[in-house]
């Protein structure tokens, strides 16, 4: 018997919670088709994220395609489809990625070690620059503040997971919130081991007596603890939360069960949820919106 | 002795890539400071080194922790070594800044920076005003003993031979006999 997981018509860092949520009965061997067929707009955070689901999932399962073909051809340039072929049997009608898309800062990317992350950082700064002062209105320093970010989001897959994953840079309007701002976006997704069992990795890790996903996260994120006993680590997210905030940006991280979000002021998400359906890895998103008169600098 | 260490040159070296001019993740800045290290390993008993970072595009956190933070912790903390290592940090720019400052305060340490118009040399990071006003005292009036910086400064004789003593252990002074002279001071580039 093959197990339907509906991928909701708007995807993004708050919908996934569905395909969660749908996954969340289903055996992690049984066969499954994630049904994307009505599926009109995916996030950066979607579209990794559902990479990341067909990573983890001990039986190859199928992918139908958006039946939507401007859908479709969207996520082909973002290059979906490129890194999905590897983790699902594709159905549908899949396109043929064509020319470059300008909302598309950085293509879906692999990131699985170091030199991936050179790669990664390296490709995005000319464009970065161009966005961020003309689309963002955000002075061109910031720049390198973007690349450092993604530099130190990305690292977290290498450090940390286990295994690989993806990040994904899009630019789009944002109308729901931000009353049709610009906003660049950062997705980091992978299945791997996550932030719990990552702090518990580390030498003489004593748990307290409220310890699970919220916790290590909040260790993580907040604290900047990390399973490795140096000093110096650590600071990667700090860093990314130092930027974030200087940019009336928001961060988010999901890992297990639990979700903890730097929220800015434009937005009324909740800053730690816990009990949520389990998915495996982590899942990061930055948020950095346009600046307007008045706002951070 | 005095070195020269074009941090991109060593970063390309380290990659074996010519295509990467910036420092990011901890396993390139880890290669980088361990082939800084090993040029190093041939300086005689006191030695200044000028870390440039002229030719690096941007260096992030993880980066910035291992390349800077570790090789000044080694360095700074190594009285035990016979070896005296200075540092004078050349070309760091607003797309450098960021991250070395914050792995300074982290650590809770500071270095020179040589001004970039290369004319002059600065002290920054995590330092305090006694500190502060000692080490430009000395880069102002070049070779200083407590005496020296207690005339100019109105501080006990005493107080002033703890802080350079201070700021000598974390490389930031050199000691010549009995005085001082600034990393970056026109003296100690020639000392």
């Amino acid at each position: 018997m093959t197990s339907v997981i509906t991928v909701p018509p708007s995807l993004d860092d708050h919908t996934f919670e569905q395909v969660v949520e749908q996954l969340a009965s289903v055996p992690a061997d049984a066969r499954l088709l994630v049904d994307a067929r009505h599926t009109r707009w995916a996030s950066p955070y979607g579209l990794t994220a559902l990479l990341a689901l067909g990573q983890s999932r001990a039986e190859r399962p199928t992918f139908a395609v958006p039946d939507a073909e401007e859908t479709a051809s969207y996520w082909a340039r973002t290059g979906f489809f490129r890194h999905a072929d590897a983790l699902f049997d594709l159905t549908g009608s899949v396109p043929r990625a064509r020319g470059g898309e300008s909302s598309v800062l950085l293509e879906i990317t692999a990131v699985t070690k170091s030199e991936d992350v050179h790669d990664v950082v390296g490709r995005i700064q000319q464009k970065a620059a161009q966005i961020l002062s003309k689309e963002l209105n955000i002075d061109a320093k910031a720049t390198v503040g973007f690349a450092m970010t993604l530099s130190e989001v990305c690292q977290n897959i290498v450090e940390h997971a286990g295994r690989g994953g993806w990040v994904g840079v899009q630019t789009y309007t944002w109308r729901k919130r931000l009353g049709n701002r610009r906003v660049v976006v950062i997705a980091v997704c992978d299945a791997g081991c996550g932030f719990r069992e990552s702090l518990e990795s580390a030498p003489g890790k004593v748990r307290g007596d409220r310890w699970d996903d919220a916790a290590a996260l909040e260790e993580a994120v907040i604290r900047g603890v990390s399973r490795f006993r140096d000093p110096g680590r650590g600071q990667g997210l700090a860093g990314v939360r130092r930027y974030v905030g200087r940019w009336d940006g928001k961060v988010s991280v999901r890992s297990g069960t639990a979700k903890i979000a730097i929220v800015p002021s434009w937005d009324d998400d909740v800053p730690l949820q816990e009990q949520l359906a389990p998915f495996p890895g982590s899942q990061v998103q930055v948020t950095i919106p346009e600046r307007v008169a008045g706002g951070p600098r | 002795m005095m070195m020269h260490i074009d941090v991109s040159s060593v970063l390309r070296q380290t990659l074996s890539c010519e295509l990467y001019s910036n420092l990011v993740t901890r396993p390139t800045g880890a290669a980088v400071r361990t082939q800084i290290e090993a040029l190093l390993a041939d300086a005689r008993e006191r030695s200044l080194t000028i870390i440039d970072f002229s030719h690096v595009g941007m260096i992030d956190f993880s980066c910035a922790d291992e390349v800077v933070a570790k090789l000044l912790l080694r360095y700074a903390a190594a009285e035990r070594e016979a070896r005296e290592a200075y540092f004078l940090f050349r070309g760091v720019t607003d797309d450098h800044w960021d991250a070395i400052e914050a792995v300074l305060e982290r650590h809770g340490l500071a270095l020179v920076l040589e001004s970039a118009d290369g004319d002059g040399a600065r002290l920054v990071g995590i330092v305090n005003e006694g500190e502060r006003r000692a080490w430009q005292t000395v880069y102002e009036l070049g070779r200083t003993g407590a005496a020296d910086l207690s005339a100019a400064t109105g501080s006990p004789p005493d107080q002033c031979q703890q802080v350079l003593d201070g700021l000598h252990r974390r490389r930031l002074l050199m000691r010549l006999d009995d005085a001082y002279v600034a990393v970056g001071g026109l003296s100690g580039l020639h000392g």
